[in-house]
């Protein structure tokens, strides 16, 4: 029997994790993403997992990807300047092809901004954040129910694809509190890493199976012996100067999301078949978007709904497919335009788009959304 | 010749190191070798973990589990993979710059929580491998590429930290020691907390060709003529210690290790019945 529960984003985040077998947190208290470390020192221990909190952010997600080399299902959580400090790790992880997840609880900034405060202006933080190029997987909840879901999902992501996996919440929704429906362990599907089968002396820690191309990977103290490196290496793990090795490795590292774009894009869509407009809004200002779809539906206007729950990869493909037939798209978002740019480049011109942004610590209101597609039917 | 036992824990495939003819650090790779293999270490049950720099590239010659990081965060990672796995054995070696500059936060919170791992800092007093600029272990009115008028910054005494801090096990050697260093790193080893063994390394390249100590040689000499031991050094005025290494054990003394308060703390919860 799946059970009811009544939580805030932020515990039903940690818990999801939880149940996705998460078993090492490594973190630094932040506002507002500390309920997440704060179940997670409660109830890791209980289940014969570990809980540290480091001595700065940096170190959290170093300790993180320390707790996944060593076999565990880790994760950290933090939000802007934490998110900030944490990239250069991030981009490691990256490197080094190691699974973890980051949650990011969105706040207002720049510097340290609004900390009690929403805001969605890490999106491209959460793209570009750590130099060089890489792969990105992030999720954006927009209700505690779904906070639950996605934990699992980027764990099943990170485990899968070898890599760090990001869920952006938000302020609200990690303050909310709604029911959710916790669904039996048994119920769900959980993805653990691919581990090698060959013997210690021919393990190649870098060296991708051929039919997915992506390498399995030991633990430390499992009887393999590799070498985990930031350096741009070869399938031995070893720092390589040599241009074929360098652009293989480099390749297969954004050949993780390029390949495996469509098993990893998902979104939401409501009232799109007719429609002639639509929103396209996530986080929690999707709960808002969605309010005034249904308004304005009730007014006859022929309005969809559409919301990225993947905004790494971003569904692109899908949202030119209704831009051409609906011809209007309203983007919301709490920034002066990050993902706005992404639906820009999707539509390639086929539809026009009309920017709301608003920046002041707030969400928008149903009547905002509600007038703006009022003025644009 | 390394004997064949300490043969074993190279890397082979990864060789020719990137260290200069004549680099210290080579010595204290043995020395490391040597301590771990008369430790009774297996090479799949030894983590080997690192930052950025010259003695950071280390791990990648030793065939066991090895991970270099990035620069100064590596006791960090250390921390995650002894917490994980405390029947790791770890080792986390590190230069003067990720010890005590941009490290400088990790080491100290390393030496508080007194986590099973024997840190190894090679301390050459320079950043050799971006071309020799001034460290927080570089000597008052040393040269470097950023010092060109000598240094004005009173230099950091790694020991004297590591001490303050909380580490249980603190020992200080030279290059010119090499079978001291073994003994210390040993020791560390055997030490069931967190351990700092700080060997002065050269830097003949970066450091000696702007401080008169242009040879590998002039290195070892003038380690050997400038080291003294703490039971003397206890003996001489501050004026009579300029400018010498002091070198010996400063700390050795028993607190509980921190991952095994952790699995306390698991039992006492019930979690290792999960």
């Amino acid at each position: 029997m799946p059970r009811i529960e009544f939580w805030q984003g932020n515990v039903s985040l940690a818990y999801g994790a939880i149940a996705a077998g998460c078993r090492f947190f490594g973190g630094y208290p932040i506002t507002p993403s500390s309920e997440i470390a704060e179940v997670m020192s409660e109830e890791l221990p209980r289940v014969n997992g570990r809980f540290i909190q480091m001595e700065d952010e940096i170190a959290g997600i170093a300790a993180t990807i320390g707790g996944s080399v060593a076999g565990y299902k880790a994760m950290t959580a933090t939000s802007g300047p934490g998110f900030s400090l944490k990239q250069e790790n991030l981009g490691l992880a990256y490197m080094a092809e190691i699974p973890i997840v980051v949650v990011d609880v969105m706040r207002g900034g720049p510097s340290t901004g609004l900390p009690t405060s929403i805001a969605q202006q890490d999106v491209m933080q959460a793209r570009w954040g750590t130099h060089g190029d890489h792969a990105t997987i992030a999720y954006a909840p927009s209700s505690v129910q779904e906070c639950y879901e996605v934990a699992i999902k980027a764990f099943n992501m990170a485990e899968r694809f070898r890599q760090p996996v990001l869920i952006m919440s938000d302020e609200v929704l990690g303050h909310m509190r709604e029911k959710v429906v916790v669904p039996e362990a048994g119920d769900l599907t959980l993805i653990d890493r691919k581990k090698p089968a060959c013997s210690p002396d021919d393990f190649m820690a870098y060296k991708p199976d051929p039919e997915d191309n992506l390498p399995p990977m030991a633990s430390f103290g499992d009887g393999y012996r590799w070498h985990i490196t930031g350096l741009t290496h070869n399938e031995w793990g070893f720092p390589t100067n040599c241009a074929t090795e360098i652009a293989f490795k480099s390749a297969r590292l954004m050949d993780k999301v390029n390949v495996y774009r469509d098993e990893i894009v998902e979104y939401e869509t409501e009232s799109v078949e007719d429609a002639e407009m639509i929103v396209v809004a996530y986080g929690s200002v999707a709960r808002t978007a969605l309010s005034a779809v249904r308004q304005a539906r009730a007014r006859n206007i022929k309005v969809g709904y559409f919301r990225p729950v993947t905004l790494w990869p971003f569904p692109d493909r899908e949202i030119e497919k209704l831009a051409e037939k609906a011809g209007k798209l309203i983007v919301p978002e709490l920034n002066f335009g990050q993902m706005i740019h992404e639906v820009e480049r999707a539509v390639h011109g086929k539809a026009g788009i009309i920017q709301m942004s608003l920046v002041n610590g707030e969400l928008f209101q149903p009547s905002e959304i509600l007038g703006k597609i009022e003025e644009v039917a | 010749m390394p004997r064949p036992e300490v043969l074993d824990w190279l890397r082979k495939r990864f060789f020719p190191h990137m260290w200069c003819p004549g680099c210290g650090h080579g010595i204290i790779l043995h020395a490391i070798l040597r301590a771990l293999v008369d430790s009774g270490k297996k090479r799949e049950e030894t983590v080997i973990a690192s930052g950025i720099g010259c003695s950071s590239r280390m791990p990648g010659y030793i065939d066991a589990c090895t991970i270099h990081t990035t620069h100064g965060r590596s006791l960090a990672f250390a921390t995650g993979i002894k917490l994980a796995n405390p029947e790791l054995t770890i080792v986390d070696v590190m230069g003067d710059g990720d010890c005590s500059a941009i490290g400088g936060n990790h080491f100290i919170h390393a030496c508080r929580r007194n986590i099973g791992i024997t840190a190894v800092v090679m301390n050459n007093n320079i950043y050799g491998m971006t071309g020799g600029q001034a460290s927080p272990t570089t000597p008052l009115g040393a040269k470097a590429t950023t010092a060109p008028y000598g240094a004005i910054d009173p230099p950091f005494d790694i020991c004297k930290l590591a001490q303050g801090a909380g580490a249980t096990y603190v020992a200080r050697a030279t290059i010119a020691q090499p079978v001291i260093c073994e003994q210390y790193i040993k020791n560390g080893l055997a030490n069931n907390g967190f351990s700092v063994v700080e060997i002065i390394s050269s830097c003949h390249t970066q450091f000696g060709r702007k401080n008169n100590r242009r040879t590998p040689l002039d290195n070892i000499n003038f380690f050997r003529n400038n080291s003294v031991p703490i039971a003397k050094a206890q003996g001489m005025t501050p004026e009579d210690l300029e400018g010498k290494i002091v070198t010996g054990e400063f700390v050795k003394r028993e607190t509980p290790e921190y991952t095994r308060l952790y699995l306390d703390l698991i039992s006492r919860v019930g979690g290792n019945k999960a």
